[in-house]
C-alpha cells in the first residue's frame, strides 16, 4: 500500500505506533507528487524542507504529516502567489495564523495549491499558472477557487489540505473532485495572513478524505485570533466528541431539489436519495420548498443571492486589491488578470458615488433577508441539505466567454456563505462512467458545526463511495 | 423605492471606472469589458425586484461589536527595515521609490 493514501487518522495511528516512519510516509508523498504535478498542475511551489526539521513534528499530535495549503494562506519564506502574476515572486515575511496553527500542531506545509487568481472564480482557470486538471477525470476541472487543494487530496498528494471559502471555494471544489471539505462558520477560523478577498465573507477550512479528517484540522485552527478582530471567542470543543452520535431524532430539510435549475437532475436525485438514507437512519427528513418570496417554512429563492453575492464580493475585492500598487508587493496593476480587473473595476463603480446606496446598500438588505430566512428555517430543522453544485464537475474550457461563470456554479452556496453559516460537503453519488462525483452540502446554524460533523460522519458511513 | 433603471455600460464609462480604479486598459478593452458589465449587471437588477422596505442591511455577520485591543507594540509581529523591503521592486538606501505625484515647480 503507497502511504500517501492514508487518511490523516490512519497515517497519524501508523506513524505513532511506529508502523510507519516519516521518511516511509515523505517518500510515497514525494513520488506520488513527482508522478503526477506536472500533469495535473496542482501544486505551484513545493517546500524543501529537510527530513530532519519534518521530524521535529513527530512528537505533537499531526505527527508531521504532509499538508497542502491554498497558495493565498502566507507561508513565512515561502513563495505565496495567490495564483496571481502581481505576486509571481512574493514572499511573506510571516505564516497566516491558520499555517503557525497548523506547525505546533505538528503539521508540516509540503506545498502550496493552485487557485482561481485572487480566488476569484470556481474553476482554476482563472489562475495566472494555468488551470488544475481533475485527478477523478483529468479531462475536467476541479473546481474552485481552491481548486488545486480538493485536487491534491484526491490524487493523494497530501494527507489533508487547507483552502479556502468566500462562496462555494471550499465544497465546490470538494464537490468536483469527490472529496470533504468543511466550510466553517464565518468568524470561527482566522482570517490573518490570508490575501483578502471578501472580508466579510472570506473563511478559512480543511479539505480532507474523510469527515473525521476535517474535524481533526478544525480542532486546530480554529479559535480567537489576537490579529483577527472577527474571529469568536466562542468555548472551542472537540468537533470529535459525539462523532459516532447519528442523526436519530434530527430534523433535517432538503433544500434545491425542486429549483427549476435542478429538476429532474442526477444532483437533485442523488439529494432525495441522500434524504432517504437520513430518513433510514433515524431523522425526520422533509422537502423545504423554493420561494421566490420570502415567506415561512420556504427557502428563498438562491438567484438573488448570486445577485447580492455580485455586488458585496465585487465591492469588497476592489477596495482589498487596493493595496497591491507595486511598491510594496512585487508586481504593479498591469499584472492583473481580466478576472481581478473585471472584479475590481465592477466594485468601484459599486461603491461609487451616486451608485453605492443604489446597489450596495440594496444588496447588503436583501443580505438580511437571507439570513432571516436561514433564522427562521433552523427554528424548525437542525440541518439543511442540498447539492453542493447543479452538477458534475464540467470540461476544460468551460469558463471561456462567461463572466458570471463562477456565481453560476456556486448559486447553492452563496446564500448560506453571504449569511456566514457553516457548511461541509460531503461525496454523495460517483457516475461510474466518468468517474465523477455529486457531493452533498449539510448546513448548519452559526457555531454549529459539530452537528453537520455528526451527519457528514453518519452519511459518509452509510454510503461508502 | 431604489432606481431600477438598468445602468448601461458605455466605453467611456470604464474608461473613467478605470481610472478610477487605477487599473490600466486597453481602449479595446473598454468595449468587450463594458458588454461583460452589462451581462453581469442584468443579473444584479434583479435585486430590485425585492420588497426592502424597512428591511435593516447587513453590516456584519458575527454579532461582534467594537472589539478592541490594547494600544501596544506587539514585539512578535516587527519587521526590520530589510524584511519590510524584501518585496519592494523599486527600493534606494533603505526606502520604498514611488512614482512622483506632484508636478516639478
Amino acid at each position: 500500500m503507497k502511504l500517501n493514501t492514508l487518511t490523516l487518522k490512519e497515517a497519524i495511528e501508523k506513524l505513532q505506533h511506529k508502523e510507519i516512519s516519516l521518511p516511509e510516509l515523505y517518500r510515497d508523498v514525494n513520488d506520488a507528487i513527482a508522478d503526477n504535478n506536472s500533469k495535473l498542475n496542482i501544486y505551484l511551489t513545493l517546500d524543501n524542507t529537510a527530513l530532519a526539521e519534518v521530524e521535529k513534528q513527530f512528537s505533537k499530535p499531526l505527527a508531521g504529516v504532509p499538508i497542502a495549503v491554498k497558495d493565498n494562506f502566507l507561508t513565512k519564506g515561502m513563495r505565496t502567489t495567490a495564483s496571481s502574476n502581481v505576486l509571481k515572486d512574493f514572499i511573506p515575511p510571516f505564516d497566516a495564523t491558520v499555517v503557525t496553527r497548523l506547525k505546533q500542531a505538528g503539521g508540516v506545509v509540503v506545498g502550496k495549491t493552485n487557485m482561481d487568481a485572487w480566488a476569484h472564480g470556481s474553476s482554476t482557470e482563472t489562475s495566472a499558472f494555468g488551470p488544475t486538471k481533475n485527478p477523478r477525470n483529468p479531462e475536467y476541472l476541479p473546481g474552485g477557487s481552491s481548486g488545486g487543494s480538493a485536487a491534491a487530496v484526491a490524487a493523494d498528494l497530501c494527507i489533508v489540505a487547507i483552502g479556502s471559502e468566500t462562496a462555494g471555494s471550499i465544497r465546490q471544489p470538494s464537490s468536483w473532485c469527490g472529496v470533504v471539505g468543511l466550510k466553517p462558520t464565518y468568524g470561527r477560523v482566522s482570517r490573518a495572513g490570508v490575501v483578502a478577498m471578501a472580508s466579510s465573507t472570506d473563511s478559512p477550512g480543511p479539505i480532507g478524505k474523510t469527515v473525521e479528517d476535517c474535524a481533526t484540522v478544525l480542532n486546530f485552527i480554529v479559535g480567537k485570533d489576537k490579529y483577527d478582530a472577527t474571529t469568536s471567542e466562542i468555548p472551542i470543543l472537540d468537533f470529535r466528541r459525539n462523532l459516532k452520535r447519528g442523526v436519530k431524532g434530527l430534523r433535517i430539510g432538503i433544500c434545491y431539489t425542486d429549483h427549476e435549475k435542478l429538476k429532474g437532475s442526477d444532483a437533485a436525485k442523488a439529494v432525495t436519495e441522500a434524504g432517504k438514507v437520513f430518513e433510514r437512519l433515524g431523522a425526520s427528513v422533509d422537502l423545504v420548498p423554493v420561494s421566490e418570496k420570502l415567506q415561512k417554512g420556504h427557502i428563498f429563492d438562491p438567484n438573488f443571492a448570486i445577485a447580492v453575492y455580485t455586488v458585496v464580493q465585487r465591492s469588497e475585492v476592489s477596495s482589498n486589491l487596493a493595496r497591491y500598487d507595486g511598491i510594496r508587493y512585487d508586481q504593479g496593476r498591469s499584472f492583473f488578470g481580466d478576472e481581478a480587473k473585471r472584479r475590481i473595476m465592477l466594485g468601484t463603480f459599486t461603491l461609487s458615488k451616486g451608485y453605492a446606496e443604489q446597489y450596495y446598500v440594496t444588496a447588503q438588505k436583501v443580505r438580511s433577508l437571507y439570513i432571516q430566512n436561514y433564522q427562521e428555517l433552523f427554528g424548525a430543522y437542525d440541518l439543511l441539505i442540498a447539492p453542493t453544485s447543479p452538477g458534475y464537475a464540467q470540461k476544460l474550457g468551460a469558463t471561456k466567454d462567461n463572466p458570471m461563470y463562477g456565481e453560476l456554479e456556486d448559486i447553492l452556496l452563496e446564500p448560506s456563505s453571504i449569511s456566514g453559516l457553516p457548511g461541509i460537503n460531503v461525496p454523495c453519488y460517483r457516475d461510474p462512467k466518468t468517474n465523477l462525483y455529486i457531493g452533498l452540502n449539510i448546513m448548519a446554524n452559526y457555531w454549529q458545526e459539530e452537528s453537520m460533523i455528526v451527519a457528514a460522519y453518519a452519511f459518509e458511513q452509510e454510503v461508502k463511495l | 423605492m431604489p432606481a431600477t433603471k438598468t445602468k448601461k455600460f458605455t466605453s467611456e464609462d470604464v474608461h473613467k471606472i478605470a481610472k478610477l480604479a487605477n487599473i490600466p486598459i486597453t481602449t479595446r478593452e473598454e468595449a468587450s469589458l463594458a458588454e461583460g458589465f452589462n451581462t453581469t449587471m442584468k443579473v444584479v437588477d434583479t435585486l430590485f425586484s425585492i420588497d426592502v422596505k424597512g428591511v435593516v442591511p447587513t453590516s456584519q455577520v458575527t454579532g461582534l461589536e467594537n472589539v478592541f485591543r490594547e494600544d501596544e507594540i506587539d514585539g512578535e509581529r516587527q519587521f526590520t527595515q530589510d524584511q519590510a523591503l524584501a518585496n519592494a521592486p523599486r527600493k534606494h538606501n533603505g526606502y520604498f521609490v514611488v512614482d512622483q505625484i506632484l508636478e516639478d515647480d
